[in-house]
């Protein structure tokens, strides 16, 4: 294999390991704000029990979040050097007030969240725990205005093969931004719905039925309910933006391959990119038009439109796409069917039964697998570019040797490997272990050397009269 | 009056800042390596104290290197990929040793009894990573990215002293926050470590001006030896008085047990004063310099005006953060 291609691999490998621990930081910074705030206002110790579960949880994503992302920004320099030098005046901003206003941020209150309930006021935690979930979600917010400007580049120029910018206003809230934004909020949201769901149903089957449990039970369960129509609508809008501003891509989502109207919704097929064909096709007449024109005999673009005339390709590669597409939007209407059977079962009944408490364990990693499959998707989908129309993704790369990206890579993969398994093994240990203890002493009381807070004495003292 | 040309002055007001924000990582995450590096040597009980006495800080510490290498990246692009690519090697190590390190934190609070050790030792290895890496680094930028066998070995000299370095500033961070047993050890390793630290600060001192004939006029001319004649006595003078007081730690009351901490903070800043002034106007050393590598000076602005406001902002939080967990370190406890 070639320098590119590993340097590909292992950008590959560090984005799809890095971005599994900011989906799950985003929202659930916000589930534990909520958490806080329920307990302010209610003093029900079942708020602070489900907080402090999760808040371990949050702390274990964030540090893997953290050390992955550090490897992300070296990479830029390490194997794409060409990015940096051709869309740097671009891209460079957009990175430093990710810093400047996220990172420090969730850094500094991250510490005060994690570690600080006994030794700040009950207000001055809550706020902490605002301020990481705000700088996670402003962390979301400018990775992915650099990642949509790369997919619909506007407001510059390019001068000697630089781009400059003209108009940061048009860089920042560029065409497919609002989509791309909303469409990983979402899914964040969705990935803390379900695996909030399947750990708490972890713990029931292990017979915890302690009130913090059925809880977040009830919580993620609920907001899956909720969220999962959202992202089905997002995600179509999402599709028409991208059917506008990058159409090979969704041609070859679609596995498309002439222009014309009654396009079919392929169900199943192989695409043969040799033949420029599929083969073993199952599909609905029309359906492609339908969903992406709202017309049955609406005209969609096919990939042959996407061949230069010395004939190079000038859509990405079909197969992955395709599959990615459909494995994204397969599990998005297993949550759907999944989180309202649950909801309705746990408002009817106020208990799920133990058939749904064994879908919803598994259940837990869906949104990481709709999530890498959506990302594979639009990231892919944007080959052979690394920026729309202006920087191929082959003119970027360094002139390492294959071997020491390799190398490299090889080291990264095992390291990988090894953290995901411990990251897994360990909430499954945190999970067991709390359905054992469900009742831990109030915080502060076991502590003779600290003042217990005394906002949360006076919360905990009327969670006991009531 | 010449009016004030923002073109011309940009790129060095960013390499200030990126001068600041290596500065302040050096001293901030070298005090949460050092005590990785050191945490063999420490009972189990020991380690978790160590470990809370960073514990609420390293995450923010850590990221003071992301803007360091943010503004590297941002402000001198073309130098950003040249020295990237031609440490390739280091960057990866250092990368994996952070990543071990970060998450040793959490695994080793979390797992089983039985587990923990295995954690302890991936907090230990990575610091230890982290530390070399960076070490082998400055040692290579200080020859001029030299690869020839000379120049690894010097840097492999530099990586092994500065893992000296943060162990010291490590150690005087442990007798500002522990007390009883592990202060008294955190001075024998304090005294253990300098050491190395002064020998690696003198073979820099020594290299930098012997491998390049530029350095060598701008620190041995006249009238320059004369302005720059107080970085070397002072940077002297602190260790003096820092071997002098680490053998009479701990004092009465725990009197001064911030001020091995503070001298080692003097002595990095003066190291590091030492090194700008060799290399200025250099991004990479003779052969790129900080305006012909700078970015588009409207982008620099733009960053510019955002680094005004929120730099200052951040400091505040950051020493807030530190008052919220001043004094000695206790058990760390996520209720």
């Amino acid at each position: 294999m070639d320098a590119l291609l590993l340097s590909r691999i292992q950008f590959a490998a560090n984005i799809s390991f890095h971005i599994l621990f900011p989906t799950i930081t985003i929202a659930l910074g916000w589930l534990l704000l909520w958490f806080r705030l329920r307990f302010n206002r209610t003093g029900d110790q079942a708020y602070m029990d489900a907080y402090f579960f999760w808040v371990k949880v949050f702390a274990l994503s964030f540090a893997m979040g953290v050390v992955s992302g550090i490897t992300m920004s070296f990479q830029f320099g390490t194997n794409w050097p060409g990015f940096m030098e051709s869309v740097g005046n671009i891209a460079g901003p957009l990175l430093a007030y990710e810093v400047l206003t996220a990172f420090f941020l969730e850094a500094v209150f991250l510490g005060i969240m994690l570690f600080g309930s006994r030794r700040v006021s009950a207000r001055v935690h809550t706020l902490a725990t605002f301020l990481v979930a705000f700088g996670t979600t402003m962390s979301a917010f400018w990775i992915l205005v650099l990642n949509s400007w790369m997919h619909t580049p506007q407001g510059f120029e390019i001068r000697d093969g630089v781009a400059y910018a003209t108009d940061w206003f048009a860089i920042v809230f560029n065409p497919s931004l609002p989509y791309r934004l909303v469409h990983m909020l979402l899914a964040s949201g969705l990935t803390v719905a379900f695996l909030v769901a399947g750990v708490s149903a972890l713990r029931w089957l292990v017979s915890d039925r302690s009130r913090a449990n059925m809880l977040t039970l009830r919580t993620g369960l609920t907001l899956g309910a909720i969220l999962i129509p959202l992202q089905i609508f997002a995600g179509d809008m999402h599709g028409l933006n991208t059917l506008e501003h990058q159409p090979q891509k969704v041609a070859a989502m679609e596995a498309n391959w002439e222009t014309g109207p009654r396009v079919p919704l392929i169900l199943f097929a192989i695409p043969d990119e040799e033949a420029r064909e599929n083969r073993f096709e199952i599909g609905i007449p029309g359906g492609a038009s339908l969903i992406l024109t709202h017309d049955p005999d609406g005209v969609v673009p096919g990939l042959n439109d996407f061949v230069a005339e010395d004939g190079t390709l000038l859509h990405p590669p079909v197969t992955p796409l395709f599959f990615a597409f459909r494995i994204m939007v397969g599990v998005g209407f297993t949550m759907l069917f999944v989180a309202w059977a649950g909801s309705w079962m746990i408002w009817r009944r106020g208990d799920i039964n133990r058939p749904l408490a064994y879908v919803l364990v598994p259940m837990a990693l869906s949104g990481w697998a709709a999530t890498l499959a959506g990302w594979y998707t639009t990231e892919i989908g944007r080959q052979p570019w690394l920026v729309s129309g202006v920087l191929k993704t082959s003119d970027a790369v360094s002139a390492l040797p294959a071997g020491s990206v390799g190398i490299t890579l090889a080291a990264y993969l095992l390291v990988y490997a090894g953290l995901i398994l411990a990251y897994l093994s360990v909430i499954v240990a945190l999970a067991l272990k709390a359905a054992k203890t469900p009742h831990e002493a109030p915080p502060g009381i076991n502590d003779p050397g600290i003042d217990p807070d005394p906002a949360m004495a006076v919360a905990t003292g009327r969670d006991a009269r009531g | 009056m010449a009016e004030f040309d923002w073109a011309l002055w940009l790129p060095y007001i960013f390499a200030a800042l990126m001068g600041f924000a290596i500065l302040v990582y050096v001293i901030l995450d070298g005090f949460d390596l050092g005590i990785g590096i050191l945490s063999p040597l420490a009972d189990d009980a020991q380690k978790d104290r160590m470990v809370s006495a960073i514990g609420p800080f390293w995450d923010a510490n850590e990221t003071w290197l992301v803007l360091a290498v943010g503004v590297l990246l941002v402000a001198f692009p073309v130098a950003h990929g040249v020295i990237l690519t031609t440490l390739y090697f280091p960057v990866a190590v250092l990368l994996i040793g952070l990543i071990l390190r970060g998450v040793a934190f959490e695994f080793r609070a979390k797992v089983s009894v039985a587990a923990k050790p295995v954690w302890n030792r991936m907090f230990f290895v990575g610091s230890l990573m982290s530390a070399l890496a960076q070490g082998y680094m400055l040692g290579s930028y200080v020859l001029g990215l030299d690869t020839g066998w000379a120049a690894v070995g010097f840097a492999v000299l530099v990586a092994v002293c500065l893992a000296a370095a943060y162990a010291a500033i490590g150690a005087a961070w442990l007798i500002h926050k522990t007390e009883g047993e592990l202060q008294k050890k955190a001075v024998a390793w304090l005294r253990a470590s300098l050491g190395l630290v002064a020998l690696g600060m003198a073979a820099i001192s020594l290299a930098t001006p012997l491998a390049s004939a530029r350095i060598w006029d701008r620190w041995l001319g006249f009238p320059e030896t004369l302005f720059l004649a107080p970085l070397p006595v002072l940077t002297v003078g602190l260790f003096a008085w820092l071997w002098q007081l680490s053998g009479k730690l701990p004092l009465e009351g725990d009197r001064l047990n911030l001020a091995p901490f503070a001298a080692l903070a003097g002595i990095f800043a003066l190291g590091f004063a030492g090194l700008a002034w060799s290399f200025y106007p250099y991004v990479v050393p003779g052969r790129i310099t900080i305006a012909e590598a700078a970015s588009a000076t409207e982008s620099l602005a733009i960053i510019l005006v955002g680094t005004l406001f929120v730099l200052p902002v951040i400091t505040g939080y950051s020493i807030w953060a530190y008052r919220i967990f001043g004094g000695k370190a206790v058990d760390l406890r996520y209720d």
